[in-house]
């Protein structure tokens, strides 16, 4: 069963191409991840799909709904929560949820078993203006509008940007929460890291799906093999490995250097041969499975 | 205070009526190196960043900044620092070049002199097709890479950069790290917060702000040690719950 | 309904929240009002005048004196003969010129009739107005004195001519004026703000994705700067009314349905400025310079239409606020029936529509 269906979408601004052929399909109760950075068209494309945008070519639907034709019936099945916090900042977080509770034509208590956990959490602010929150409350807040109606799909746009990462945790459990009352759930992030909270993901990169699928099967796909390598001079090291004929990428990860070889069998005693030509005290060299970031820039560099 | 530290804070403290945003922190940052300032949002970051560039007085405490005090010296350490953040970066609707020519000018480089930057930046950056393009038109990752260049145009000692990846794809962010490694190679301090963990390891030594103190202060790799973490993301999650 | 309903009551607490801009909306009437009504001088003293005396007898010598020593007016030169007349008003010193005709003493006894004409500067309405009132009281004084025991009394005919602004504007001119301005700023100005304000933080977002039609959210927009305004309107009525004494000769039933209409040709105005401004500031220029400006200007609120060059008063014509003050002049002033202003209101009955129409044609249901 899908939920959306893209085919062959496209959308440009003048000369911007935002949105390059994009076809895919979500599938109904996923968490489903479009992954890229900033300008890699995954705002434009969830306007599409909420009926905020009209493509120039292609189509798609949402739970049935053609994104043109039926926008009222689409705009009544989701919960969108835009990109930037887009709730009213002199309203209270009560008056907020009411209002948006209200718009949709329902109330609080209704669907409250569905926002209770993330509620719970806002109830002692219930009296605060919303602009006066911080940003891991006011990311909350929005996520209760947004669900108030109880929608079959949500479309978070970037809803973890700007976050300090224990809000980010935070808010990924609630998602997994929510995907257990079986709401298809679309969500964008410029955070690699997100992706293993997501079922399938989307890479995106300057309009354009670079892969759709599980983030195994993405990584498993990696051509070639991946080292970390480690040293004492860890800034003279990557110049070093750049300069290494076989070298494919070199690129800094955390605490070592993620290092992959253009040659089909090499080994790691290949590259220390060559490390200890140069001057380096504790080289350490260890293949490893890549993730997503190697797998999304091996993609970019294609 | 010695002269071996170009940041030394003192039980500094910001309040806000009765809301303290930083409440007496203490740290020294050596000249070259990078430190690294997390926390959680609204955990006084931002506020302590504000005190240290000379744009918000200190309630209490004492801190100096390139050897100027940042209660009665803020002309001079605005002087001496870069700043760069993602929310401000340059001007969209100058060029490249006029982006350039008006930071370098703010800081008085001499006409010579500012030529000799302009070019050696667009050498550096490769971007000379596109040095006398609108700064909307370029790439996210090409505008950060320029904005961090022209913020230490003027060679400050420190550079003060505030979430200066935001947004950007992975290899434009390794690439502003290449960028800042070498600043640091060159002397300059850099002063930078994140919102990425790994970016967090690339520092010498990190700092964790929770509720406007310093939790934590140490190198990456004692810090994973303490906390038994495999990565900065296990601490940081680890300091901001209260372990 | 229901969510009608709560969008409404969303819109009053953004207004009722903004205190600063809540003073701005109810003090900004009121202070222009009295700054018209006070601003004006009432009180005359030392003011130059000519006199022109083809008599020169001692009757006019009287009522000259009996003039110059009122302590209100100074004599600042004699005239010769009527060409003077316009060189001296020219040098902008003297307000008012008094004009004897020829053998005044002996009209005055032969017939019993002899006249005197008051030709007044009226670029300064008001002044001019009671600079007239002070001089003809005093001949009307000096004549009951004539008058005292005689059975047939003498009269002094006093011929009164305005220069420059025949009309007299004045407060009660200004009042109009002043309606027109206040109505199209609290309601086409702040309309198109609030709702350019929806998608400068991206609610307007939202709230296009969701059941709210395009129609519920512009119409909950409107109702509650429909009610300011009205209050608004309401108080300046009051004070023109009560602390001006400006008269309201027609029917006050129909000065509100037609105030009523002009404020719904603002507001689908100001619908009409938020469809094609994205953010606040560009909605609060175009109303400043597209509304305000021209209406203050060209509307005969304060210059008169007959007297500007024929392009801007061919240009005036767009200008709802002045098919609006033709109307409340009418009202106020005249005491004129619907008969009189059917055409006026009409022209606002179609420009309203016209508005309408084209902000429901440019309204998006979408972000492009």
């Amino acid at each position: 069963m899908n939920s959306v269906i893209i085919e062959n979408i496209s959308k440009s601004y003048g000369d911007v191409l935002a949105v390059d052929d994009v076809s895919l399909t979500i599938e109904k109760g996923e968490i489903f991840g479009f992954i890229g950075p900033d300008g890699a068209g995954k705002t434009s494309l969830f306007r599409m799909l909420t009926t905020l945008l009209i493509p120039d070519k292609g189509n798609a639907t949402v739970e049935g709904f053609d994104i043109v034709k039926d926008y009222k019936k689409i705009r009544s099945a989701v919960g969108y929560m835009p990109g930037r916090f887009s709730l009213y900042q002199d309203l209270t977080v009560e008056e907020n949820l009411h209002f948006f509770a209200a718009v949709f034509g329902t109330t609080i208590q209704e669907n409250y078993n569905l926002i209770k956990d993330i509620y719970v959490m806002l109830e002692p602010f219930k009296n605060r203006k919303a602009g006066k929150l911080s940003g891991g409350m006011k990311q909350k807040l929005a996520l209760c509008c947004a669900l108030i109606h109880k929608p079959k799909i949500l479309f978070l746009d970037e809803p973890t940007t700007g976050v300090d990462p224990v809000s980010r945790n935070e808010f990924w459990d609630m998602l997994g929460n929510l995907r257990k009352e079986g709401i298809t759930i679309v969500v964008s992030t410029p955070y690699m890291d997100e992706a293993n909270k997501c079922d399938r993901i989307a890479l995106m990169q300057k309009g354009k799906i670079m892969e759709t699928d599980y983030l195994k099967n993405i990584i498993s796909r990696f051509p070639r093999k991946l080292f970390a390598v480690k040293s004492d001079g860890m800034f003279v090291l990557l110049n070093e490995l750049r300069e290494y004929q076989f070298a494919n990428s070199v690129f800094s990860f955390g605490d070592s250097l993620h290092y992959s070889d253009s040659r089909e069998n090499v080994t790691k005693d290949n590259i220390l041969e060559y490390l200890n030509t140069k001057n380096h005290g504790n080289i350490s060299i260890e293949e490893i499975e890549p993730n997503i970031e190697d797998c999304f820039m091996d993609l970019m560099s294609k | 205070m010695t002269n071996n530290y170009i940041i030394e804070a003192e039980n500094l403290t910001k309040k806000f009526g009765h809301f303290t945003a930083v409440d007496s922190i203490s740290f020294s940052v050596k000249p070259g190196e990078i430190f690294g300032f997390l926390g959680a949002n609204g955990a006084g970051k931002t506020t302590a960043m504000r005190m240290l560039c000379g744009l918000s007085i200190p309630s209490s405490g004492k801190a100096t900044v390139a050897g100027f005090d940042v209660f009665k010296q803020t002309e001079q350490i605005k002087k001496n620092i870069g700043y760069m953040s993602q929310k401000f970066s340059l001007y969209d609707d100058l060029t490249v070049t006029e982006n350039i020519n008006f930071y370098g000018g703010i800081y008085g480089l001499s006409k010579s002199k500012l030529k000799e930057k302009t070019e050696y930046l667009i050498d550096l950056l490769k971007i000379s097709d596109a040095r006398n393009k609108l700064l909307v038109s370029l790439p996210l990752g090409w505008k950060q890479k320029l904005a961090f260049s022209v913020a230490i145009i003027h060679e400050p000692k420190i550079v003060f950069l505030d979430e200066p990846t935001g947004g950007v794809d992975p290899i434009t962010r390794r690439q502003f790290w290449d960028m800042i490694y070498e600043a640091s190679h060159n002397g300059v301090t850099v002063f930078v917060t994140t919102h990425y963990m790994d970016e967090a390891e690339y520092c010498n030594r990190v700092s964790m702000m929770v509720d406007g103190r310093i939790a934590s202060l140490d190198t990456p790799d004692n810090l994973k040690k303490e906390y038994n973490a495999d990565n900065m993301h296990e601490v940081f999650v680890k300091i901001a719950r209260g372990k | 309904m229901k969510r009608f309903f709560a969008f409404v009551v969303k819109e009053f607490k953004h207004i009722l929240r903004d205190y600063r801009t809540l003073l701005i909306l109810f003090g900004m009437p009121i202070a222009q009002i009295l700054l018209f009504g006070f601003a004006i001088t009432n009180e005359i003293k030392d003011a130059k005048i000519a006199i022109l005396d083809f008599s020169k007898d001692n009757v006019t010598q009287e009522i000259s004196n009996k003039i110059l020593s009122s302590g209100y007016f100074l004599l600042y030169k004699n005239l010769n003969s009527i060409k003077d007349i316009e060189p001296a008003f020219k040098e902008g010193i003297i307000k008012e010129v008094i004009i004897f005709e020829q053998d005044f003493s002996k009209n005055l006894s032969k017939s019993n009739l002899a006249n005197v004409q008051i030709i007044a500067d009226a670029s300064d309405p008001n002044l001019a107005n009671m600079l007239i009132g002070y001089t003809s009281s005093i001949i009307l004084d000096y004549q009951k004195d004539l008058s005292s025991g005689k059975s047939l009394p003498p009269l002094i005919n006093t011929d009164i001519k305005m220069l420059y602004n025949p009309n007299l504007k004045s407060v009660f001119m200004f009042v109009p004026g002043l309606m027109a301005v206040i109505l199209l700023l609290v309601s086409a100005m702040m309309t198109s703000i609030s709702i350019a304000k929806e998608k400068e933080l991206g609610t307007m977002e939202i709230l296009l994705v969701s059941p709210l039609n395009p129609l519920q959210i512009i119409v909950g927009k409107v109702i509650p700067y429909f009610f300011i305004a009205l209050i608004n309107y309401i108080i300046v009525i009051v004070l023109a009314k009560f602390v001006f004494l400006v008269p309201i000769n027609g029917s006050f039933a129909l000065l509100v349905l037609e105030s009523i209409l002009f404020l719904i040709t603002s507001l689908s105005l100001g619908i009409l400025i938020s469809t094609i401004s994205n953010n606040q500031q560009t909605a609060l220029m175009i109303s400043l310079s597209a509304l305000m400006l021209p209406t203050i200007i060209l509307s005969g609120y304060i210059f008169p239409i007959e007297n500007m060059p024929l392009p801007l008063q061919i240009i005036s014509n767009v200008l709802p606020a002045k098919w609006f003050i033709i109307i409340v002049r009418g009202i106020m002033l005249k005491g004129v029936s619907f008969s009189y202003i059917v055409v006026e209101t009409l022209v606002l009955v179609g420009m309203t529509l016209f508005f309408i129409l084209l902000s429901v044609k440019k309204f998006k249901i979408r972000l492009e």
